[in-house]
């Protein structure tokens, strides 16, 4: 008997459910405030958010950023304002996901998404351009055929995260001071740290502030 | 009439064919075993990969050898020293052909954070890199999209050709002699 004693775990185990996801079919679902790649975006009226200012590259810890602003053409601005991001490169060989860079943005140009499906086969290709991060017309985060995206990949950006940010004020808790996005990342605000109910006092600026939210608006 | 003066509606019996190159490069892409070559926090992700929830025996590439000689996947995990450079090299340098290294992280693939003068800004400068995974540390899902992608040139046979070409690889050639 001693020989199936030995056994014991591996028949034990055996019944057990199957806890293995069969990868490129079926994705797990991400953490909350995952950090993936990054996204830049647009106002509303379709004009990009980012003015060139470099802040993103100062901070940038693995200094993966490159930034070069220019002067708005005035007869078809880029950005509203006086300067855009003329070229802006993320090398993703050297990112980090730390997300200093979307807490520096004072436009809240860039955010990041969830997605972190994707690999390169040279090193050029891992240098996203502002073709490659720029979100679409309709706000969203292009999905580019070498990445994996799933669909909840757009859902919870990285500025819901500082939209629900206390700010170091501690009656800030609770509201979504901050949710410029387009479409995606707009959602209810967390519940706060202190233990009421979040109320949605958001002035919604954009008109939609709950209902493109993901029934999220605390729990955890 | 004999069946081999039918040709092939002659036979009676079922029969596959197949390019000798495709059955070559699937039996290549269903058995790649990787070298354990963890050098820093990427290697407990690629610990991760192997274990029961992601599971890389779905790819046949469950048994990390510990020898080169029986691998045929290095997976540079974590940032590699100008110290260690050597080391990988060797190792490289012993594993039989045909054999491709995936770049696991950014430390690995272009030095990441660490660009100072004791990390390598990038394996490439030492062993030819086919797939770079970047994220720090890139997660099971991001290594096994890396994974897939590797699947999918070794399918194309695209590595072998591009080396032979260009004379890439580990520059060991079995030449056959002029007799």
């Amino acid at each position: 008997m001693g020989y199936f004693e030995g056994f014991r775990i591996t028949f034990k185990e055996m019944f057990k459910p199957r806890v293995t996801t069969s990868y490129p079919e079926e994705l797990r679902p991400k953490p909350e405030r995952a950090h993936g790649r990054h996204v830049l975006n647009r106002h509303e009226d379709g004009m990009e958010k980012c003015i060139g200012c470099e802040l993103c590259a100062g901070v940038c810890p693995a200094r993966c950023i490159y930034v070069r602003g220019a002067d708005n053409p005035t007869d078809a601005p880029i950005s509203p304002g006086e300067r855009y991001g003329f070229v802006y490169e993320i090398n993703y060989l050297r990112c980090i996901h730390c997300d200093l860079c979307v807490e520096a943005c004072p436009t809240e140009a860039i955010t990041e998404s969830k997605l972190f499906e994707f690999s390169f086969t040279n090193r050029a290709d891992a240098i996203y351009t502002k073709r490659e991060l720029l979100v679409g017309d309709d706000g969203r985060p292009q999905r580019l055929p070498w990445e994996l995206w799933s669909d909840d990949d757009e859902a919870n950006t990285s500025a819901w995260v500082r939209a629900t940010a206390s700010s170091g004020r501690a009656d800030y808790e609770g509201r979504v001071g901050w949710s410029a996005e387009l479409g995606y990342g707009i959602r209810a605000p967390e519940v706060g740290q202190a233990g009421e109910d979040a109320v949605a006092t958001a002035d919604d600026r954009h008109g939609h502030g709950d209902d493109v939210g993901h029934g999220h608006g605390g729990g955890h | 009439m004999t069946a081999a003066s039918q040709g092939l509606g002659g036979f009676q019996d079922n029969f596959l064919t197949a390019r000798l190159d495709d059955v070559v490069s699937w039996a290549r892409r269903n058995s790649v075993w990787p070298a354990t070559f963890g050098l820093a926090c990427c290697a407990i992700e690629m610990m991760a990969s192997g274990a029961a929830h992601n599971d890389l025996a779905r790819f046949g590439m469950e048994v990390f050898r510990a020898s080169p000689r029986q691998a045929d996947l290095m997976i540079v995990a974590g940032r590699v020293s100008q110290k260690m450079a050597p080391v990988l090299r060797q190792i490289y340098d012993q594993m039989m052909e045909p054999k491709w290294v995936i770049s696991m992280g950014v430390c690995a693939s272009s030095g990441g954070m660490f660009n100072n003068y004791a990390i390598v800004q990038g394996v490439d400068q030492i062993v030819p890199v086919d797939v770079y995974a970047p994220g720090c540390p890139p997660g099971p899902q991001t290594l096994m999209h890396s994974i897939v992608t590797l699947h999918g040139l070794i399918g194309e046979g695209e590595i072998g050709r591009r080396r032979a070409a260009s004379g890439a690889g580990a520059g060991v050639r079995l030449e056959t002699s002029p007799s």
